[in-house]
């Protein structure tokens, strides 16, 4: 039986310091993050490493020493209420959603990270001299070769031979460009220009160039390989997801994120395709993602050919084969389930007849609409910088210029439900623990993490919650618990650590 | 594979996405209407000097 499919979606935003002649990104990633924190926060409830490390603790405690390569200890990097991870990564803001146990819960993450972003802006930019300003940009690319990524994280059982996740799992991440793209106008793979590739499905297929490996910033793999599961790591792995864009339409993060948990639960429970295996991967990826009227047919080892859509077909018809015998308890129940895979059919089935149908849902469907008729209204090549701006301006944060929130795409969140996410945890997750003791007790928290948390109340030595499961510390779990401890040091006494 | 069984099954839902949209085909006119107000407001709100924003927007590399 597969586990159940926690997961988050870490996001790396553009990120644009207007009028500052010597513009220093990683400078202006802390001053949104800062303003973030200093502003809305009560209490500052994220902390910088470079005073703490709290792995070298002189009172001897060192088990913190195992999180620390993953931590630039010297940018801006702090724990939210809502158990969300906001840093500098690299020279971008980035945001990690809170573990979440389905697709549209973390949806509403991914929404109510937007908003935090906006808000970080907004107050970031009172603070600048006039004149100048800081953008933010959901987007993946800025159409000069350099990328950032939108990272997805799933829970996979470790009893699942790595190997049949690869081989399983890549034809559809090559596949699901066809309904996850948020479009692009151009091409950075080298060589290519405007008149080889006017617009394409994604914004990164171009930057991939492996099949499987450990990297994220060269040579990117679709399949990529860290194993680091922030949970106990004899029962899981987190499958590092790095081949997805960053997508302004809620329908597409949602069905991005809940049918690559089905697959993923397919595969834990060996029922995904096996057939499907691409003969040249890279090469597909990148057909695809500029083959935007879905025609073309790839060869796959066994010497078939096929579309991107077939392979979706079969995906999904081995789906429904699996649902049958095993239910969607681990996407996240039943109503979620059928929800997702009747959208997953409307979609293909739009996709094959009529893609312009969709011009409400899917990004680079949506783009492509709106470019095709400016285009035609102004007389311009695809080659204008005019298109290159609409292109930006798409995944502009900033309420009043930003085309995404302009064009009527459907919703799938709710704005009520998007204001508590801002501030409050998932409460089916270990994210309710760590936000809820974030809120309730800041003073005495040392150092927080996705598996543990570190609380300082006033008496030697440091004290570590250890979390390596991710559903537990549910509202479920200590809900009540929270509630009725005043202090940190109740806490841990009542929980027996 | 099995990909051409389930296009056949998803026939059906194509017709019914068929008889809907037919149903809805007065709204061609108005689909346009709203591409060409939108294409108005776009013209309000796009960067002034577009070809100066593209050129200023250089990002590091991330991930």
């Amino acid at each position: 039986m597969a586990v159940h499919k926690v997961l988050g979606i870490e996001t790396e935003f553009g990120i644009l310091h207007r009028n500052d002649g010597e513009s220093n990104p990683v400078a202006a990633s802390s001053m949104i993050i800062n303003a973030y924190v200093n502003g809305f926060l009560e209490r500052r409830v994220g902390w910088d490493f470079e005073d703490e490390h709290p792995g070298v603790d002189a009172r001897g405690f060192n088990e913190f020493d195992a999180l620390a390569p993953e931590i630039e200890t010297h940018l801006v990097n702090a724990v939210l209420t809502n158990g969300a991870r906001y840093y500098v990564d690299h020279a971008h803001p980035e945001l990690s959603t809170p573990e979440c146990t389905d697709a549209l819960q973390c949806t509403t993450y991914d929404r109510a990270a937007e908003e935090i972003l906006i808000r970080s802006m907004e107050k970031a930019n009172e603070l600048l001299p006039e004149g100048e300003e800081l953008v933010i940009h959901k987007n993946n690319s800025d159409g000069k070769g350099n990328s950032y990524g939108c990272h997805e994280n799933y829970l996979v059982d470790r009893a699942v031979p790595f190997g049949r996740i690869v081989q399983q799992v890549m034809p559809f991440f090559i596949s699901r460009q066809v309904f996850c793209g948020a479009g692009k106008v151009g091409s950075e793979a080298p060589g290519l220009t405007h008149a080889d590739v006017p617009f394409q499905i994604t914004q990164r297929a171009d930057f991939f160039e492996e099949e499987v490996g450990l990297e994220t910033t060269l040579k990117r793999p679709i399949v990529n390989t860290r194993d680091e599961p922030h949970a106990d790591s004899k029962k899981y792995r987190r499958l590092h997801v790095i081949v997805g864009d960053a997508n302004m339409s809620e329908l597409q993060t949602y069905l991005k994120l809940g049918t690559t948990a089905i697959v993923l639960a397919m595969i834990d429970d060996d029922m995904a395709p096996s057939d499907c295996v691409f003969e040249t991967p890279v090469q597909t990826l990148r057909q695809t993602s500029y083959d935007i009227d879905l025609a073309m047919v790839h060869r796959l080892v066994n010497g078939q050919k096929v579309s991107a859509l077939d392979v979706q077909w079969a995906y999904y018809a081995a789906a429904e084969k699996w649902s049958i015998r095993h239910g969607f308890e681990v996407v996240g129940g039943q109503e979620i389930g059928t929800d997702l895979m009747s959208r997953w059919n409307d979609v293909l089935v739009a996709l094959e007849s009529d893609p312009d149908q969709l011009a409400d849902s899917i990004d680079w469907i949506a783009k492509r609409r709106l470019y095709e008729g400016y285009r035609a209204r102004h007389g311009l090549d695809w080659s204008d910088p005019k298109l290159a701006a609409l292109d930006l301006q798409y995944h502009d944060l900033r309420p009043d210029k930003g085309l995404a929130r302009r064009i009527g795409l459907k919703r799938m969140t709710v704005d009520s439900e998007v204001e508590v996410a801002v501030d409050s945890p998932p409460p089916s997750t270990r994210a309710y623990f760590r936000g809820r003791c974030l809120e309730r007790y800041p003073d005495e928290i040392v150092a927080a993490n996705w598996d543990s948390m570190v609380f300082d109340v006033g008496s030697d030595p440091l004290r570590r919650v250890p979390m390596l499961e991710p559903l537990r510390g549910t509202a479920a779990h200590v809900a009540n618990l929270l509630d009725e401890c005043d202090n940190a040091a109740e806490l841990l006494r009542r929980l027996g650590t | 594979m099995a990909e051409r069984e389930q296009r056949r099954r998803s026939a059906p839902r194509t017709d019914e996405i068929e008889v809907e949209d037919e149903a809805s085909s007065g709204s061609g006119e108005e689909l346009k209407a709203e591409l060409d107000d939108l294409l108005d407001e776009i013209d309000d709100v796009l960067e002034t000097n577009a070809e100066e924003f593209v050129k200023n927007y250089v990002q590091k590399g991330g991930e």
